[in-house]
């Protein structure tokens, strides 16, 4: 244990174009990788993240310069060649691999800072692991904290509280007008692919019924199959404006399709329901005066574009504060590994102790032969509180945090003074 | 002894909401959720005060304690946080209880600036029907000035999603749906509670003056103001009046209230007026 060290090495999005993490051999699955990894000499516990934006193996080990050999052969197989994937790899030892775990569970290092699926990720690549009996002690409790880490940044900033692309805009304005986006009707004009973007995201919150109006009333069908929903011709717009309540337009019409004019008397058959038109159209498709008529929010691409710098402006402040947290848990970590590098050593001086005291005791018990059963007893007892007092001091020093940097040397040195090392 | 008591009683009134008030605010800058409980606990503390002081007047002066200025303005700033704590029972809205708590805290100042002095009953409204209609009118106001307290919040979500600069109040305030329903709710308990005390009232009047209606001001602008929410109720179930209207007549209907509650002594009189 006390020569043991934790290693990480990897790929992610900032160190690795696509192109690369592409060919990366492990592709599929967690089941195989694990499996190939125990083949590996050195390693006693390992563990494997892989994403659509990473790659990274855990692993305790002793001999190090070979595992880090070995793993970046198995990660990289033989698409590229050593001097290759140099450049691309990152590898840390101890405080930095457990401070880059706790990074990514909290979701510091991901591309869209903040986002939560990584801890999904995470938790998933343990499970396997865990299942494949690959992880020990040391990487359960590493694991284990990396997500607790990972809520308290969460709970602790607002990292994951804004929204940074445009539909997450749309969902989260959405939300500010109505409440939630259940039993809420959808209306999209125009087929293309944003619109067809933003419905996902809107059904995926919730929203009940999709109706699509586009020019070619084919590829209207074609869209409101995905969703379940209908799909109805241009000249419907009005009838249908009074049903709905979330418009996504998005139409290569050249000119503005919907007016202000058109939307007031339509309000009174709505009785004054809001109604949230999302313009992600550019020309764009709607009167910018319809924001003007009560209970109608209109927003434009540009609109939602600031929303997303405002937030994005917003995470970056708070991703500060999480940082601060994962130092701090970083250390504390530190200090635990610390901890665990020494217990086997008081241990080791316990037994000591306790072999000393009853060798003694069997040398002198059995002269002292006019004894009562209960004065024995009082001499084995002093004999056991004589090792302990005097072994009592020692293990303070042990434990004692003050010279923390130096625990090997120290460890080293206590294990001669009291000669435990023949028993390693 | 009992008004030793009495006093120091107010004093904590005043002090523990002021304390629920503070939370509140540093609860609504830093939204943290522990803040927002403890916030809680202390505007419960501060309703079970306000509770134990109404009594105690009760105890001192021998008839509900809502005829002079004093009790009038504390039995609201009670019916407010009660009104707000049965409410809180049902559902949540957002950052309600900030607004709320401040509310309760200006009308709990406003208590303490004027005079705590008792004062003796006048025969006419020695009654069993004075804590009934009082009181009913009351509830009717707490109920009332939650509305209002929506409608600020509505107007304050509504403008930041109108012009599009999210500033400090976006994230901070519920969505815009529940601030209505917030209004529907509390206008509509408020107005059956506003009708009970008007129809209280006119009973009463009936037993202690032989008429049911006088054109007493603030008789008068009683009804004003039942008419004012009325209409108001009436627009919301027929053309389907919300939002911004909604907000905007919540909080206007509230003035009148408020007139109802002061104007009307100061500046016109009439035998509903405080004893002075």
């Amino acid at each position: 244990m006390p020569n043991e060290m934790i290693l990480l090495l990897g790929v992610n999005h900032k160190s690795t174009p696509l192109e690369v993490r592409e060919k990366l051999a492990l592709s599929s699955g967690y089941e195989k990788p694990l499996q190939a990894l125990k083949r590996i000499e050195g390693i006693r516990e390992y563990y494997l993240l892989s994403t659509c934006n990473r790659v990274e193996i855990l692993v305790t080990a002793r001999d190090e310069a070979r595992v880090v050999e070995e793993l970046s052969r198995f990660l990289f197989g033989d698409a590229l060649t050593p001097e290759q994937y140099e450049k691309h790899l990152y590898c840390y030892r101890n405080e930095e691999a457990i401070h880059h775990l706790f990074l990514v569970a909290a979701s510091l290092d991901s591309m869209i800072v903040g986002e939560a699926q990584i801890l999904g990720q995470l938790k998933e690549a343990y499970r396997w692991a865990a299942a494949e009996k690959c992880t020990g002690p040391v990487l359960n409790k590493l694991l284990h904290k990396a997500f607790s880490v990972a809520k308290r940044v969460r709970s602790e900033t607002c990292i994951g509280s804004s929204a940074v692309s445009i539909s997450y805009a749309a969902i989260e304005l959405a939300k500010k007008i109505f409440g939630s986006l259940e039993n809420k009707r959808v209306l999209l004009i125009g087929a293309g692919e944003m619109a067809e973007l933003a419905a996902e995201h809107l059904v995926g919150n919730g929203a009940r019924e999709v109706v699509v109006a586009n020019r070619t009333l084919e590829r209207a069908l074609n869209l409101a199959k995905r969703f379940n929903g209908r799909a109805v011709g241009l000249d419907e717009l009005f009838e249908q404006l009074e049903l709905v309540d979330i418009i996504v337009s998005s139409t290569g019409a050249p000119n503005i399709i919907l007016h202000k004019e058109d939307v007031k008397p339509l309000m009174r058959n709505r009785r004054n329901k809001p109604l949230f038109f999302i313009d992600i159209a550019v020309p764009r498709d709607l009167d910018p005066a319809l924001n003007d008529l009560d209970n109608v929010y209109l927003y434009d691409i540009d609109d939602l574009n600031n929303v997303v710098e405002l937030n994005k402006a917003e995470r970056d402040k708070e991703a500060i504060k999480a940082k601060r947290i994962v130092d701090e848990e970083a250390l504390k970590f530190k200090d635990w590994l610390a901890g665990l590098a020494i217990t086997p050593t008081i241990a080791a001086l316990r037994a000591k102790g306790d072999q000393v005291c009853t060798l003694e005791l069997a040398r002198t018990l059995p002269r002292l032969t006019n004894l009562t059963a209960k004065e024995r007893q009082s001499v084995e007892k002093m004999a056991a509180a004589i090792v302990s007092r005097l072994l009592h001091d020692p293990v303070v020093f042990l434990k004692n945090e003050s010279c923390k940097d130096q625990s090997e040397m120290k460890v080293g040195i206590f294990r001669s003074v009291f000669g435990l090392e023949k028993k390693e | 002894m009992l008004s030793e008591v009495n006093y120091l009683l107010f004093v904590l009134v005043l002090a523990v909401s002021f304390v629920a008030s503070a939370v509140y605010l540093v609860f609504f800058f830093s939204q943290r959720e522990k803040i927002r409980t403890t916030a809680r606990m202390i505007l419960i503390g501060s309703g079970i005060l306000q509770s134990c002081y109404i009594l105690s007047r009760y105890f001192i002066a021998g008839h509900t304690p809502i005829t002079s200025q004093h009790e009038a303005v504390t039995f609201f700033a009670w019916s407010v946080t009660w009104a707000y704590l049965s409410f809180r029972w049902r559902y949540t809205v957002k950052n309600f209880g900030t607004f709320v708590s401040l509310m309760v805290l200006i009308l709990l100042v406003l208590a303490a600036s004027v005079s705590r002095e008792f004062s003796p009953l006048v025969p006419a409204l020695q009654s069993l029907w004075l804590p009934i209609h009082a009181g009913v009118a009351v509830i009717a106001y707490g109920f009332l000035a939650l509305a209002f307290c929506g409608g600020i919040m509505y107007l304050l979500q509504e403008r930041e999603l109108k012009s599009k600069r999210f500033g400090f109040f976006f994230s901070r305030l519920p969505s815009l749906d529940a601030l209505d329903q917030l209004n529907s709710h509390c206008l509509t308990a408020g107005f059956v509670f506003l009708t009970l005390g008007i129809i209280t009232g006119s009973v009463w009047a009936r037993q202690a003056w032989g008429t049911y209606w006088q054109w007493d001001p603030k008789e008068t602008w009683s009804l004003i103001t039942w008419f004012l929410y009325a209409a108001q109720i009436h627009q919301r179930f027929t053309a389907g009046w919300r939002g911004k209207r909604a907000a905007v007549m919540a909080i206007v209907g509230f003035s009148s209230v408020i007139f109802t509650l002061w104007g009307v002594t100061y500046l016109l009189g009439g035998v509903h007026s405080y004893a002075q």
